[in-house]
């Protein structure tokens, strides 16, 4: 038999399995994609209409969005709201990391840990959001008993737009940080020993190896991590639209829950979320794009660097090994 | 050497510490939540923290189950949902990861790009053209819309492709071709058993993100009956709800319960799925 005929034969497979994939994604996502891109060029509104026509001016719908003053403000919110959790929250998984991951002081209970830390993620966005109002609840709530027990006035959280704000944002800090640690541990445990015990021949200190082994070994995954996270945090829906409605003043008002407002409460105004669904969507794919590629050069030029500078100091080491005796 | 001994004992001190704290805080809403959803509307009125639970889990019962709440509805709605999301999503993510894997076609990379792309793009961007189109062709108010899009899970065909390409041996298949079996046949009976590791860990991370899926089940499901336990939990932050504060606890604890109590039996898989997705990505 002709080889070649055969794997010829056994290709036509790989069509065939793919096709079930491949039929969902056209009809459940790549239509509505394009459907939600062309309603952004149309006045199509109102629950139950499914008419719609094309504008005149076919970019009027961006052109309001962006000038729509609550449209800004969401979009700040949203970035503000996902720096202000990221930054802290890959701090302290930096940290956690470091620790679990020590060579000279082994911790115990670090796998307990990893899943108490990872546990709130875990939990349904819609629950812990309510949990949380529920938590800070005006005049009755538990963070208000607590503050009352230690001799405050009950303070109306809620009604502040920064207390809001920085409850939400660490609530999106305090479910996600356990998820980047467990991330950032398993890439720290990726790193080869033989970079570590070279730096220890040559008295580097714990810090010193985790500043100049773990961290520049650690950047592919800190990217995976920050790309992802982006992508949610830009996206985030279920926590700021329960938490406080999104209130007070839209102060906790992210891109989601306005296009969410705009298309599916009273106003039912498709065309127009449809165009601000497009921006967000512009947005994200910039931004990741973006960071993927600024920071996939470097990488590879820093880590180059790095191994050989590493590689030169092992040897000196070694020769000074050599001589001593 | 005692110096760095007396510096190690500082480090894990601090360390323990810290860590100790951390695990107070993930633990401490919960904790309040479960004791308050046995305590009454006016126990909590007094002191809405407390560590010793009270007696009052049934009048709660009755309040949350007396205005639109109704558990049972609920769960069973989100695990019709999700089982079937979870089954479709596992299946047909190893069978495409299957045709990436073991054959060779003209495009295979061009499809395997793609998918990466499309695990970029989030639901809530198409959710207006979804919304639109389920409403054209009369599928609100129904499940579908929220089971047969599973089948084409980019994530989880990405895990699974990274899992076979190390675990399917192609001696194998042509073993099995040579004792006259079909292709589908070697994927459902040799292909399947071999998966089923990483099957189990995708079949977690599916089940989990249906079950707490909020926004595309919120535009969808308007019927009281078809709502999902997500939507459900939402009413809590409601008029209905709003000094019925035993029942809110109870409710989010009813909610809550049954993902923990899951979670911390599947932990170690479900922690190392987490892990296996950062290195691999």
């Amino acid at each position: 038999m002709n080889p070649k005929k055969k794997s010829f034969s056994y290709a036509k497979y790989g069509y065939l399995f793919s096709i079930p994939f491949i039929i969902v994604f056209l009809i459940f996502t790549f239509y509505p994609t394009i459907y939600t891109a062309v309603l952004g060029f149309t006045d199509s509104q109102g629950l139950g209409n499914i008419n719609f026509n094309f504008l005149e001016n076919p970019l009027d719908n961006f052109r309001v969005v962006l000038a729509n003053q609550s449209f800004l403000n969401a979009l700040w919110n949203t970035i503000l709201i996902w720096v202000l959790n990221f930054i802290p929250q890959l701090g302290l998984a930096l940290l956690l990391t470091a620790w679990f991951t020590s060579r000279r002081s082994k911790l115990r209970g670090v796998g307990l840990f990893k899943v108490v830390f990872y546990m709130p993620n875990i939990i349904t966005a819609a629950s812990v959001a309510i949990l949380f109002s529920a938590l800070f609840g005006h005049p009755i709530g538990p963070i208000n008993s607590l503050l009352q027990m230690l001799g405050h006035d009950p303070y109306n959280f809620l009604n502040n737009p920064w207390a809001s704000r920085l409850i939400l944002i660490f609530i999106q800090f305090w479910m996600w940080y356990g998820y980047t640690m467990i991330i950032l541990v398993a890439g720290a445990l990726g790193i080869s020993p033989d970079l570590y015990e070279a730096a220890e021949i040559d008295g580097a200190t714990g810090v010193q190896s985790f500043f100049r082994i773990t961290l520049p070994n650690l950047k592919m995954v800190m990217l995976f991590v920050l790309v992802t996270s982006l992508i949610g945090g830009l996206n985030v829906f279920d926590v700021p639209r329960l938490f406080n409605w999104g209130g007070p003043n839209a102060a906790t008002t992210t891109v989601a829950v306005f296009i969410f407002n705009w298309a599916f409460t009273n106003r039912y105004m498709y065309g127009l979320a449809a165009a601000a669904s497009m921006v967000l969507f512009v947005i994200v794919a910039v931004i990741s794009a973006g960071i993927f590629f600024l920071l996939r050069d470097q990488d590879a030029a820093r880590e180059r660097k790095e191994q050989k500078r590493l590689r030169k100091l092992h040897k000196t080491n070694q020769n000074r090994e050599v001589q001593k005796p | 050497m005692n110096k760095a001994l007396l510096g190690r004992a500082t480090f894990k001190t601090v360390a323990y510490f810290i860590c100790i704290a951390l695990v107070a805080l993930s633990l401490f809403p919960f904790i309040i939540m479960i004791i308050n959803a046995t305590r009454s509307t006016p126990e909590i009125q007094q002191n809405a923290i407390s560590l010793i639970p009270s007696t009052n889990f049934a009048t709660n019962m009755d309040v949350l189950t007396g205005r639109m709440f109704d558990p049972l509805r609920g769960i069973f709605n989100s695990l019709v949902i999700s089982t079937s999301a979870t089954l479709l999503t596992v299946y047909f993510s190893t069978l495409t990861a299957f045709a990436l894997v073991a054959y060779n076609w003209r495009m295979r990379q061009p499809f395997f790009t793609l998918i990466m792309v499309v695990m970029m793009i989030p639901a809530q961007v198409s959710s207006i053209g979804f919304f639109q189109f389920m409403f054209r062709i009369g599928w609100t108010n129904n499940f579908l819309p929220l089971i047969i899009p599973a089948v084409a899970a980019p994530m989880a065909v990405f895990f699974l492709r990274q899992y076979m390409l190390g675990a399917l041996s192609m001696e194998l298949l042509e073993a099995a071709r040579i004792d006259g079996s079909s292709e589908i046949r070697i994927f459902n009976q040799i292909v399947i058993p071999i998966m089923k590791p990483a099957m189990a860990t995708q079949a977690i991370f599916a089940f989990v993100a249906s079950w707490n899926n909020l926004f595309i089940p919120s535009i969808l499901l308007t019927r009281s009956d078809m709502m999902t336990l997500p939507i459900m939990v939402s009413l809590l932050r409601g008029d209905a709800y709003r000094v019925e504060l035993g029942a809110v606890y109870l409710g989010l604890a009813l909610a809550v319960l049954p993902l923990l109590i899951t979670y911390f039996i599947f932990s170690k898989y479900i922690v190392a799925g987490v892990a296996l997705g950062g290195v691999k990505g």
